[in-house]
């Protein structure tokens, strides 16, 4: 060829030069797993149904979510959030809001109708479920997602269980509870009400492969107080079941309730709504040690509910009409047990009413064969299979952490452990990502954006209605509070890595395909994996 | 602030790109269709913020032109690892200038193309520190002092790094480099010598003066937008912070940008014929000391026995840089 004068070589492009051969680490793309989700009962992919909210497609979103939980309004009011509670935001300025854009999701789909996508083909197989509180509910939706026919078997007149019988109105509207049950019933769950099955075995006879307990535990602990004949003592679980029937119970003018847990607060907002001058909350030990929530103690202190720390019931029905109680003050000793303290104090009263925890009625499992019952709950397998074959368990009867949420995840993993033992298998739980810890995060990318706070009902109403105190967002600010989601661990495609490679070594796959790299020319400076806002690329050494 | 910041859009407009915002409000790095004016293969070390700063400027400018750019080059880093004959990165109309006279090279080819009324081309002279603060500054204020119309990118890596980390006039005080080493009463870089260019364009009053980071590429692009919307002679100057040099990681090199920027080390502005328009402030404000530890050529500053004299003289720097500037003041003035 002939060149111009003093030119001796063709013209090269430099992607001769494959500088890939420089590396020693080499950049991978990898998922890992969101604390969120890590921390979710129920087993949601939060992450994932708040990726497609963010972009404003609540609908997706309703779906990714119901993929794993069937019932998001319900979990929006009544959840206690463990996901906030691990949420990497709280480090940068406050948790993502993921309950209220829950609620704001299911409330959607009440709204506009949304239905369950249909079910895979019928397998032929029939599986009993016992109670329609979360649990069975949970477990009955799942298996009919898998083709198999759920039946439930609910002693009640309604479905619903401790959602209705045991959760106030005010912190779930019961006509948000009867259309997320009327979307399960509409999709195929089958609830026989006023069925109370007081034999699991003979119950199964009914053509039966299997059976899910989940009868949640509604008997009422009670603790010896001496009283007198008049004196009116009720118990938690009972009045708050009687809320649900024609006429309320008679609490009185001035109520006090025994216990710390959230039912005992759950009772006093309930007297207090009411009409009770006085609702009193008696507590044996500190307020640090009360196992009620923190925000509902707050709520209830603002709503005029007092609370007695340190402070045990001696003796009922001291007056003549059978009101007024003796109280001893406590104090805590060097381990932190409450030690009397010989002070006594009488406080007036019409009612006590005790909150001291429940236990379940295992009475329909007397002659089952191989079961264990350890201190009150029955004993359950990784898979929650109780000890008899094709008998499984969740929920209240079968945990000693008693929530909503927990009895959903029982539920869910129940059915997925019923569907591979209907096929003759075990189910082994998926194994799962490393953790997206915060460290592992770029969090100069994310925006200041503090949280949204959800509108709380003002407090007069709140002492004298039902009505919810909790309000839900709007869409500007669901979708606001979903963009404030981090997606630690998991690539939302913002581009960095694509930006920042000095070598134009990533490849950009178009949306939702994420990237790749091209590690023809990728030098292995890292770049990418210390910018990326997430987490989502590692960088690994080269082998020879 | 040189461009409107969106916020609230999850990552908003800090991360290159962002599915949440429409195409048209996105970079032009975060388009798969981007020109990458500098392509694959180049031999800049690993984690170059050279390499990296030229593909974010050169693409804004060939998007701002619809490709209509001549690019001269100084001798330097760029030259050097983007062009050893007979191959090149460089997928635009680029010369290869003296060190010295990138500035009147790229004068000349744009009086060239106003004789031939090809005035929808425009030029684009670039260079580092070495060749513009140093070896080229005379050419430059020519350019400048003359009002040609070129747009002159200088990337600041703080030396003549790709000859072995020599000093510059735009190294900083107390860095070591090969020729102010790390010995003696007064160990590195001398205090109060070298000079800050873009305050020499700004007493030009020339159209445009910049400064950016490759920490911040929304800024970047903005100012090279801004740059090619205008006729006449305009600066911009952007840091690169360079591994090699400065010895620091090579996945550090955007870090170490964003510390200049947030400690006030590195002032980020915009002005117009010698007034500051709008300044990028600093975000988190942060100590010098937090941009000065990870790199080595500070490293004597921070032996068993910290040398507090010399880094509360480099805090002084910082203080006064947020002071002239109002670098804690967002926004437009």
């Amino acid at each position: 060829m002939d060149k111009p004068f003093a030119i001796t070589l063709d013209p090269g492009s430099s992607l001769a030069n494959l500088t890939g051969s420089w590396r020693t680490l080499r950049p991978e793309y990898v998922d890992r797993l969101p604390p969120c989700n890590a921390a979710c009962p129920a087993g949601e992919n939060i992450q994932g149904w708040l990726f497609h909210a963010e972009s404003g497609n609540y609908e997706k979103a309703w779906r990714s979510l119901v993929e794993n939980n069937p019932m998001p309004a319900i979990m929006g009011r009544v959840c206690y959030h463990p996901c906030e509670g691990a949420c990497n935001r709280e480090q940068v300025d406050s948790a993502v809001g993921i309950n209220s854009v829950e609620r704001f999701l299911g409330d959607e789909a009440n709204k506009h109708g949304w239905q369950f996508a249909p079910a895979a083909p019928p397998t032929g197989r029939r599986v009993l479920v016992v109670g329609s509180g979360p649990a069975g509910l949970s477990a009955a939706y799942h298996l009919t997602r898998m083709g198999h026919q759920a039946v439930i078997y609910e002693a009640g007149p309604l479905a619903g269980g401790m959602l209705r019988f045991g959760i106030p109105k005010y912190r779930l509207p019961r006509e948000v509870l009867d259309a997320e049950i009327k979307r399960l019933t509409d999709f195929g769950v089958e609830i026989q009400l006023q069925t109370k099955v007081t034999n699991v075995l003979e119950a199964m006879k009914d053509g039966f492969d299997a059976v899910f307990l989940g009868v949640g535990a509604h008997i009422a602990k009670r603790a010896y107080i001496p009283a007198g004949d008049a004196c009116k003592v009720l118990d938690a679980v009972a009045v708050l079941r009687d809320m649900e029937g024609e006429s309320a119970p008679l609490l009185g003018r001035k109520v006090v309730v025994y216990g710390g847990g959230n039912t005992a607060l759950d009772v006093a907002r309930t007297a207090k709504r009411l009409g009770a001058e006085e609702a009193i909350i008696v507590y044996r030990r500190t307020r640090e040690k009360m196992p009620a929530h923190h925000f509902e103690v707050e709520e209830a202190l603002q709503e005029g509910i007092s609370i007695k720390w340190l402070t045990t019931i001696k003796e009922a029905g001291m007056s003549e009409d059978g009101g007024d109680i003796m109280v001893e003050k406590m104090a805590l000793d060097d381990k932190g047990f409450p030690q009397p303290t010989g002070e006594f104090e009488r406080i007036e009263a019409n009612s006590v009413v005790l909150a001291l925890g429940q236990d379940a009625d295992l009475s329909l499992l007397d002659n089952v064969p191989g079961l264990v019952v350890n201190k009150g709950m029955i004993e359950i397998d990784a898979g929650m299979m109780t000890g008899h074959p094709g008998v499984f368990a969740g929920g209240d009867m079968a945990g000693n952490e008693r929530t909503v949420t927990v009895a959903v995840g029982h539920g869910k993993l129940a059915a997925r452990a019923i569907d591979s033992w209907l096929r003759g298998e075990t189910w082994v739980p998926p194994p799962r990502h490393e953790l997206a810890t915060f460290e592992r995060m770029n969090p100069w990318y994310y925006s200041d954006a503090p949280k949204t706070m959800r509108p709380v009902l003002d407090i007069i109403r709140r002492q004298s209605t039902f009505d919810e105190v909790l309000g839900g967002l709007d869409e500007t600010n669901a979708l606001f509070e979903a963009r404030r989601c981090m997606s630690c661990g998991n690539c939302f495609e913002c581009d960095n890595c694509y930006g920042v490679c000095p070598d134009n070594a990533v490849i950009k796959l178009g949306p939702g395909k994420r990237f790749k790299f091209n590690l023809d020319y990728c030098k292995g400076c890292g770049i990418c994996a210390t910018e990326c806002p997430c987490g989502a690329i590692k960088m690994v050494p080269e082998g020879n | 602030m040189s461009f409107q910041p969106v916020k609230f859009y999850q990552t908003g407009t800090f991360t290159v790109g962002n599915r949440l915002l429409p195409p048209e409000e996105r970079s032009v790095q975060s388009s798969d269709k981007r020109f990458n004016s500098i392509n694959s293969g180049h031999r800049a070390c690993q984690g170059c913020g050279e390499a990296l700063g030229a593909r974010y400027a050169i693409d804004a400018a060939m998007e701002a032109t619809n490709g209509q750019v001549i690019a001269a080059n100084a001798t330097g880093c760029l030259e050097v690892f983007s062009t050893p004959y007979p191959e090149t990165s460089w997928q635009i109309p680029w010369i290869h200038s003296l060190f010295g006279n990138t500035a009147a090279v790229a004068t000349g080819i744009a009086a060239a193309l106003k004789v031939k009324g090809q005035t929808q081309t425009r030029v684009v002279a670039q260079g580092g520190d070495g060749g513009t603060t140093d070896i080229g500054f005379g050419c430059l204020s020519g350019m400048f002092e003359r009002n040609d119309d070129v747009l002159y990118i200088c990337y600041d890596n703080g030396g003549y790094m790709n000859t072995g980390v020599q000093r510059s006039s735009a190294t900083p005080s107390a860095a070591r480099t090969s020729t102010t080493p790390a010995v003696g009463s007064a160990p590195g870089n001398v205090f109060g010598q070298g000079k800050f260019l873009p305050a020499i364009a700004l007493a030009h009053d020339i159209p445009y003066v910049a400064t950016a980071t490759v920490a911040d590429l929304r800024d970047l692009e903005a100012k090279v937008r801004r740059a090619m919307e205008i006729r006449g002679a305009r600066y911009i100057h952007i840091l690169v912070p360079c591994p090699l040099g400065w010895g620091t990681a090579a996945h550090d090199t955007i870090r170490m940008a964003r510390l200049a920027k947030e400690t006030g080390t590195f002032p980020v502005f915009e002005a117009e014929y010698g007034e500051i328009k709008s300044v990028l402030a600093i975000r988190h404000p942060l100590p010098v000391e937090d941009y000065l530890k990870p790199q080595k050529r500070y490293a004597h500053l921070f032996g068993k026995q910290p040398k507090v004299d010399v880094i509360a003289h480099l805090q002084a720097q910082a203080d006064r840089n947020i002071k002239r500037y109002g670098l804690l003041e967002q926004g437009t003035r």
